[in-house]
């Protein structure tokens, strides 16, 4: 342990003191022993205690800057940056098509939720949201549910593991790691899959991709009925949870709180239900509330919303299969100026461009060979504009402001993240709150780094 | 495939395409510069979207949004059309271009007027336009009314020589970060922020990475044998 790094470079120690009080640097070792060896540091002082960017409960490189008075948090400070990888800027140089490869970077939990705010914008720029293929529409709200559970388990998990309990982080991503081995099966990554495009997705469900996800939907209620056996009224789990971070209905008012926080408050605002995409009013789903406020509250409302996430999946799988004698049902949009499929195909050298269609643009048709190069060198243009579609990811409104000056890149596009606008809260959470608590106040969040920065 | 402008010069080749004194964003079919364009579309010229200005009715709740902030302005002394300049009604989305003078007072009105009430903010989008001379920033507003599950969005023009607005964090306290995040990506000073200071970029950070003039760097690479140059160095078709 030292004591000689200051905020301020090249101040003195005796300045450094004066400006900004003793700077401790501990990394690991005993507090009785830094504290025994400082005796006149005085009674009741408050410590300032940095806490991260490089913290294993902070969920990513999250930095909070805690003053303490005693084991009492008087201020809460969030700081953030850490992880910023200026996806919104390199999109302004790369065709909309391409802007899905990096979108679904940003909050690397919910990929799909990415992908699928930002395309619906662009598609609302285009003015092809009514033409959007029923089977597109059917896959992406598959593909979203089992995400919104993925990322539901990405939160629970580790959550768990902050507050000691392995059993719970290993359950947790046993389960979610079913939910990657289905996504690689239709999208061919776990992760980052730039699946959804503007007018629908890349391809169709591979064969067998119903029946696998059948197959999860028989064994994913008990292993959701298991972890909640294991955790519901777990005594350490509730009583590290139950009244911890409250944040009531005029709170998250005020912060512009959504998601699991505000429906914990017992406001069922859901906006697959309030203002529904996708056609998300046809299926049926509850919107789980409790009136808790608190912690355990949002973890009941997230596990909650696991099950009805199976609900719409089962849903949806009926749909497609009735859907499964329409001929040529189409999943991306019919327009050969904006649809750009991937046609790819296993070779004895890996997965490449299909054989098939390189036979077909370089051999067959003319139009297919002008449209093919102009969508891979050019892209396609859209209608100068700007668009905001807001969908409810698991962590709250997510949406994507993108403009248009009618060219062939996006000329700006925002992601409106929700763990971003939601690590405001972090003070009115912790405050007033014992140290240990800001670990559950914070995961309660559900924070993901990639997306607060992007 | 219709022959644009048919027999006689001007005339569009559709209707809503009418050409206006907006400027050309474009020559050549491809938007290709810098090469000798030999297509035989050199002369051909793109115009730009003259700017969209809707007149009521506006339609759905429109209507309602615009009168009931029209009159609880008007109850205050000022009019719609003094803090609004121009409404604009585009793919099913309302928005308000707000002059940046009168942002504060029309947030107050749309938070607690109770045939309002936009609870939630959702966030501050810049934009940044160099073109647009005397209004090349722009902050974009996103509002959630949950009361009457309605959306808005307030727009605000600001020049890059004088690039102010009035922060709205005394209405809307959600909408700290968000301007701290505009400020460190556009260089927009949002006046009576409680702390406004950068948020992804580092403290000691040069310029502001979001705005046009900003570039985005990188260096060539090379891939069998060839180089590949840095995205904002390839062939732009815009």
């Amino acid at each position: 342990m030292s004591t000689d790094t200051h905020a301020t470079p090249g101040a003195s120690d005796a300045e450094a003191d004066a400006t900004e009080g003793r700077v401790y640097n501990v990394a690991g070792g005993d507090w009785d022993e830094l504290v025994t060896n400082d005796e006149d540091r005085g009674e009741n002082e408050q410590i300032v205690v940095n806490m991260g960017p490089q913290h294993p409960s902070t969920h990513g490189v999250l930095r909070l800057v805690l003053t303490l008075e005693g084991e009492t948090v008087t201020d809460a400070r969030a700081s953030i940056g850490y992880l910023h990888t200026g996806i919104e800027k390199n999109m302004e140089y790369r065709t909309w098509t391409q802007g899905t490869t990096f979108i679904t970077r940003a909050d690397y939990l919910t990929p799909i939720f990415n992908e699928a705010a930002y395309c619906m914008s662009v598609e609302r720029l285009l003015g092809i949201e009514d033409k959007l293929p029923e089977r597109a529409k059917l896959i992406r709200v598959l593909l979203l549910e089992m995400n919104r559970i993925a990322s539901h388990l990405g939160g629970i998990g580790p959550f768990g593991l902050e507050l000691g309990a392995t059993t719970i982080f290993l359950q947790s991503i046993r389960l979610r790691e079913n939910i990657l081995d289905l996504f690689e099966l239709i999208t061919g990554l776990r992760m980052n899959h730039a699946f959804v495009r503007p007018g629908g997705v890349a391809q169709d469900l591979p064969a067998g991709g119903i029946e696998a996800i059948r197959d999860f939907l028989r064994k994913a209620p008990k292993w959701i009925h298991d972890l909640r056996a294991l955790i519901d009224a777990n005594p350490v789990f509730v009583a590290r949870t139950r009244g911890v971070a409250y944040l009531d209905l005029e709170g998250c008012m005020a912060l512009g709180v959504t998601g699991p926080i505000l429906r914990a408050t017992g406001l069922p605002w859901d906006l697959r239900k309030s203002q529904p995409y996708l056609d998300y009013e046809t299926y049926e789903f509850d919107v789980p509330t409790v009136d808790t406020c608190d912690t355990y509250g949002r973890y009941l409302v997230r596990m909650s919303e696991m099950e009805q996430s199976l609900r719409i999946i089962g849903q949806v799988l009926d749909r497609l299969q009735d859907r499964a004698g329409v001929p040529n049902d189409p999943w991306l949009i019919q327009d050969a100026k904006i649809g750009w499929p991937a046609r790819l195909s296993l070779g004895p050298d890996g997965l490449g461009p299909s054989p098939e269609h390189i036979a077909h643009i370089m051999g067959q048709s003319m139009e297919a060979l002008i449209h093919h190069f102009k969508l891979v060198t050019e892209g396609f243009r859209v209608p100068a504009g700007q668009a905001y579609v807001p969908i409810e990811s698991p962590k709250g409104e997510l949406g994507c402001h993108v403009v248009s000056d009618g060219g062939t890149r996006p000329y700006r596009a925002h992601m409106r993240d929700p763990s971003f606008h939601h690590l405001q809260a972090v003070s009115v959470l912790c405050e007033g709150g014992n140290l240990a608590d800001v670990i559950p106040a914070i995961a309660s969040i559900d924070p993901v780094i990639g997306g607060v920065d992007r | 495939m219709t022959t644009p402008g048919g027999d006689e010069p001007g005339l569009p080749a559709r209707p809503g395409e009418e050409q206006t004194d907006a400027p050309v964003v474009r020559t050549g079919m491809f938007g290709v510069h810098g090469t000798s364009d030999t297509s035989g579309y050199g002369r051909l010229q793109v115009h730009g979207q003259p700017p969209i200005v809707s007149e009521p009715p506006y339609g759905g709740y429109f209507d309602a949004v615009a009168q009931s902030l029209g009159a609880a302005l008007s109850a205050d002394g000022s009019g719609f059309d003094e803090a609004i300049e121009r409404v604009v009604v585009d793919r099913g989305e309302l928005t308000f271009h707000v002059r940046r003078g009168h942002l504060v007072a029309v947030a107050d009105k749309l938070l607690h007027d109770p045939a309002l009430r936009f609870e939630i903010f959702s966030g501050v989008s810049g934009v940044h336009y160099p073109k647009e001379a005397g209004r090349e920033l722009s902050a974009v507003y996103h509002l959630v009314s949950i009361t009457h599950n309605r959306r808005l969005r307030l727009e605000v023009r600001t020049p890059d020589s004088d690039r102010h607005i009035p922060s709205v964090t005394n209405v809307y306290p959600a909408a700290n970060w968000h301007e701290r995040e505009t400020w460190d990506f556009f260089g927009i000073v949002f006046d009576g922020h409680p702390a406004l200071t950068r948020i992804e970029m580092p403290d000691d950070w040069l310029g502001h990475p979001q705005r046009k003039d900003y570039p985005l760097g990188g260096v060539p690479v090379e891939y069998r044998g060839t180089k590949v140059p840095p995205p904002d160095e390839r062939r732009s078709y815009s």
